[in-house]
């Protein structure tokens, strides 16, 4: 007996547990990595060794789950990957937003969130004159692609331009989904979201507040496939299902893929 | 008042059993399902007995009205509402004096477990509308919405449950259906918190005695633990 499973099972909620403290404290410093789903009011450890990480609160020397997902435990910290809930904006998230109002000196971004994103003046690399008409540079409707600056706690969020990676993006699609199951979407190193890339031939960026942007010819494909991967998120081996459904429907839709993918890669 | 009581009803306890056959300390059947609303960011259906309740949430959202707003924290919205053919008589749709109580009462039963502060500004929507009234309709109520919250992902201590003991012929019996509410002597709604089992509702309709009481919330204790194990197996049930 040296590790436990510190979540209490189906049958036995919290009465089992305060029964095994003194057990557990001898105990606990195996924590089974389990995928086992955990819900608000969970004990997740009864120890003041660990440290609480997002989605756990501590009540004297218990860590409780405040919401409903997946534990995970890195070192020290115990923390939960919720399977639901609202996006919570965090430094260096891509998000993709819509400029809904061009300001003296910035401009505000709404991106599904009750507090829209302000983009600065000095969040965009070109040098921009006091005084200059902002919607030169971005105007009513754009769509930006760019990463969150800082968050403060009264929901203040700034997003810069001043990335890589960011930009404007014209053309294509936008799907929402729940900003959860985002993670599943990319997949372990983007290995997901490289697969629907390269076998629909479409260019996909994909945003942390759950929007997706989607362009080129096989576009109805890649929102089917990254739909059912937000419907299947929870299943084990995904990737693999995702690569054979792929491959049928792009066989059922024959040649004409085929030749449209061979287009593309010249 | 004993002179309305229909001759059926007038002895609510035979041999131990009550009139659908329960024991004193028996809950009615729960079936729960979460995720009945595809649009809400979460949702949960509950049956209890002949109780039927679905309850949806909508948000964390702006908050709507402005001026109701909070700088520090979420404001949760409760909306209690029976339909119109939820009871033998037609209710008159629009909000009434009971169900504005009881959309009070909710909010507070559920507000102290919910991480408001986490949402500052933000607007939480809980609707519930009561499809089928058979007794112990808030308390069913707050079983489901306690669900549907922690199916829309939002930080909550623990989850909370509900349920109603009562005075019948005289005895105390758990989770009272509809003609033992309406012929019985006391009906007292309790909701307490997974965790700690600490009590965010109680309200009483009628009266106990000391001794009576303190029976009664023992009793309470011991029969919301199903309830609690059928809120889990639900939610778990849903990600399987």
């Amino acid at each position: 007996m040296t590790s436990i499973k510190i979540i209490p099972k189906k049958e036995d909620t919290t009465i089992k547990n305060t029964n095994e403290k003194k057990e557990n404290k001898t105990e606990n410093k195996d924590i089974e990595q389990s995928n086992k789903i955990v819900l608000p009011g969970d004990i997740l450890v009864e120890s003041i060794d660990f440290l609480t990480g997002y989605g756990t609160y501590r009540d004297g020397k218990t860590i409780y789950s405040k919401i409903l997902g997946i534990l995970r435990k890195k070192e020290h910290v115990i923390s939960i990957i919720p399977l639901s809930g609202p996006y919570s904006p965090k430094p260096n998230d891509f998000i993709i937003g819509e400029v809904a109002y061009v300001g003296y000196s910035n401009w505000k971004v709404n991106f599904g969130h009750p507090n829209d994103a302000t983009l600065p003046m000095s969040g965009v690399p070109e040098f921009i004159e006091n005084g200059a008409d902002l919607s030169k540079y971005y105007k009513r409707g754009d769509l930006l692609f760019a990463p969150i600056d800082s968050v403060t706690k009264n929901m203040i969020i700034q997003i810069t331009m001043k990335d890589k990676r960011a930009r404007k993006l014209f053309g294509g699609k936008i799907i929402s989904i729940s900003s959860s199951k985002v993670p599943r979407v990319i997949g372990k190193d983007g290995t997901m979201i490289a697969q629907i890339k390269n076998k629909t031939g479409c260019v996909i960026n994909v945003s942390q507040n759950g929007r997706i942007w989607i362009k080129g010819d096989n576009e109805p494909l890649a929102t089917k496939t990254i739909k059912m991967v937000e419907k299947l998120s929870h299943k084990k081996g995904l990737t693999e299902i995702i690569s054979k459904y792929l491959d049928e429907e792009l066989k059922q839709m024959g040649i004409k893929t085929q030749k449209s993918e061979d287009t593309e890669k010249q | 008042m004993a002179s309305n009581i229909p001759e059926k009803y007038k002895t609510l306890i035979k041999n131990n059993k009550r009139i659908d056959g329960r024991t004193l300390d028996e809950l009615r059947p729960v079936k729960i399902k979460v995720g009945v609303i595809p649009s809400a960011d979460g949702s949960a259906y509950i049956e209890i007995g002949n109780t039927k309740v679905l309850a949806a949430v909508h948000g964390p959202k702006e908050m709507f009205p402005r001026h109701m707003i909070n700088e520090d924290r979420a404001v949760l919205n409760v909306r209690y509402a029976m339909l119109p053919f939820s009871t033998s008589e037609r209710v008159r749709p629009g909000p009434s004096r009971r169900s504005n109580e009881i959309s009070k009462v909710t909010r507070h039963a559920l507000e102290s477990v919910i991480f408001l502060e986490e949402y500052p500004g933000m607007g939480i929507d809980l609707t519930l509308d009561i499809i089928q009234a058979d007794a112990g309709t808030r308390a069913t109520a707050i079983t489901a919405a306690s669900v549907a919250l922690a199916h829309a992902g939002i930080p909550m201590k623990g989850l909370v449950a509900a349920t109603a003991i009562g005075k019948i012929n005289d005895r105390l019996a758990v989770d009272l259906n509809g003609p033992e509410d309406n012929f019985g002597q006391t009906d007292m709604p309790i909701a307490m918190i997974s965790t700690n089992k600490n009590i965010t509702l109680l309200q009483m309709d009628g009266d106990f005695s000391k001794e009576e009481f303190k029976t009664a919330l023992s009793m309470a204790k011991k029969a919301i633990e199903p309830l609690f194990e059928a809120q889990r197996a639900a939610l778990q049930k849903y990600y399987k």
